[in-house]
């Protein structure tokens, strides 16, 4: 058993650390893994995507053209992107910075307002927190208290910032589990 | 020791460091500059020196000193600027010192590209720089294999004292992957002193050891040609690395193919086995010495009907299939390098119009 997750959105956005943590999390709870950046030549505020592979075999090409799933962090993200998901996934919104949406039925939505949730808990920076625990809520692709754990071993340097992400990943998994 | 998630080019500098490699000379360039951002906080915790060189030529030459000294030494560059090494790289094939490059390939030639590529394969494995010289070459297929390679290659620079190089690709370079760094794979330092030109005060024998590419005496530089030749024929009877997938079945098509395109080579095969198709891959993990027997024993196989390379290059690596596989077997290539690796329906559609 295989599964992709394609995170997108803007430089700046933490992209690669949502997928990052992701992935780091899935290594702690055995899978094979591998995170794949995007690393063309890109501006600042430019797009930002990345392929986190999660298996229980070791993992061939980590080259994915199709994602099980897509977490899209802001519009042209969605635009790209929501096409190429597999039937069955989940593409998740954030719907703060997209006004539309991906117009298939063949795939299972996940609207969150990340940057506003964020800015409540205390920090638009927050937002791919948000994202990560509402779509892992909503996917259930690794344990929660896991994934957590994993967030809070992140920021272990910066120990002033920890409840605020801890509060961003509890309201993203309230958000989940009110869609 | 726990596995931990790590960007390829981070690993192959930790695996540096744990190979008891003290002295890292480089200068950034795309897709590979992360070791030397890496090694510039790691190699101060070791006593180590990173030295950013003003060129890639000045660091193939530090790269050079160092080694005539006998010290462990890597640089690691990207494709235009392993160009720029070539000439050292030649003298410290001549001069016979150990020492470790690593190739993270960008797509070429000229300045190209800063994706992945595998264009690379004439330059590592035919030459690069000048004279009858070649260098041990592993490719690695992913962040663990990278990391192995890495430290073994100290080990093997020095058994040979000559310089090995690791030919990975941007993608192995940018992927994250979970590692292990084995400890058993830390070879001891071999016994320089009738050689290296570490000074006469560091060692017992009296000797004074001379590091040279110059022979102007005909007769002693055939004679040191002669010497490189015979390090040449002794890796190939003890270097060959290969990997055989899906090659216990009765494949018709046999594809040979390294490195990060193997990965994707896998999954196409790991696809078709389940529409009834079975394909061999043989991937070899030294590019040379290249798995000569192996390629034409696999290619040979009686159900094998014909031998496809499949490269991130417009084909280089073909060109040894098809010696090995001395007209057999139809040999065929295809490849795509500007950037974008072929995916394994592109694959599978490429194999199929074989059969």
């Amino acid at each position: 058993m295989q599964t992709e997750i394609k995170f997108a959105g803007f430089g700046g956005q933490g992209i690669l650390l949502s997928a990052k943590l992701l992935a780091y999390a899935a290594m702690k709870q055995g899978f094979f893994v591998a995170w794949v950046p995007s690393y063309g030549p890109e501006m600042r505020g430019g797009t930002a995507y990345c392929t986190v592979v999660i298996s229980d075999k070791r993992i061939g090409s980590p080259i994915i053209k199709n994602p099980s799933h897509l977490v899209a962090m802001n519009r042209p993200s969605l635009e790209k992107f929501a096409n190429d998901v597999k039937p069955g996934g989940v593409i998740f919104i954030n719907s703060s910075l997209i006004p539309t949406r991906s117009e298939r039925d063949d795939i299972t939505e996940l609207i969150v307002p990340a940057n506003d949730i964020a800015t409540k808990a205390g920090s638009i920076r927050a937002a791919n927190i948000v994202a990560l625990s509402a779509f892992v809520a909503k996917t259930k692709i690794v344990d929660l208290e896991l994934l957590k754990n994993c967030v809070k071993n992140e920021f272990a340097a910066k120990a002033k910032i920890i409840p605020l992400n801890m509060k961003a990943f509890d309201e993203g998994v309230n958000s989940a589990n009110n869609n | 020791m726990a596995k931990v998630l790590m960007k390829g080019n981070e690993a192959i500098g930790e695996a540096a460091i744990r190979a008891g490699c003290k002295n890292y000379f480089a200068y950034p360039i795309t897709p590979q500059s992360e070791v030397a951002e890496y090694l510039a906080k790691r190699m101060p915790e070791v006593d180590g020196v990173f030295l950013q060189g003003e060129s890639e030529v000045a660091v193939g030459y530090m790269i050079f000193g160092a080694s005539a000294c006998g010290e462990r030494v890597m640089t690691t560059s990207s494709s235009p600027g392993v160009s720029l090494m070539g000439e050292a790289i030649s003298y410290i094939s001549a001069a016979q010192c150990p020492a470790v490059f690593v190739n993270i390939m960008r797509g070429g030639p000229g300045l190209g590209g800063i994706l992945p590529s595998q264009g690379d394969y004439f330059q590592a494995t035919k030459g690069g720089g000048h004279g009858d010289y070649h260098l041990l070459v592993l490719a690695p297929d992913g962040v663990q294999e990278a990391v192995e390679m890495t430290m073994k290659a100290f080990g093997l620079a020095e058994k040979y004292r000559g310089p090995v190089m690791i030919l990975g690709d941007g993608l192995i370079g940018q992927m994250m992957e979970p590692v292990e760094f084995p400890d058993d794979l830390m070879t001891e330092p071999s016994n320089k002193d009738d050689w290296a030109t570490s000074g006469m005060d560091t060692r017992k024998s009296d000797k004074r050891n001379l590091v040279r590419s110059l022979f102007l005496d005909p007769k002693e530089l055939n004679d040191n040609n002669l010497a490189l030749k015979a390090k040449y024929e002794q890796m190939k009877k003890e270097e060959v690395l290969y990997e055989g997938y899906n090659t216990d079945t009765d494949y018709k098509v046999l594809i040979v193919s390294y490195g990060t395109m193997s990965r994707v080579c896998k999954t196409s095969i790991d696809m078709m086995k389940q529409d009834g198709i079975e394909v061999g891959l043989l991937r070899p993990k030294s590019l040379f010495p290249f798995p000569e027997d192996a390629v034409f024993k696999a290619s040979t196989k009686e159900s094998c009907q014909s031998v496809i390379s499949i490269e991130m290059s417009m084909g280089q690596m073909v060109e040894d299939v098809e010696r090995c596989v001395k007209g057999q077997r139809k040999v065929d290539f295809y490849g795509e390098c500007g950037g974008d690796i072929p995916t394994p329906e592109k694959i599978i559609e490429i194999i199929k119009g074989l059969l």
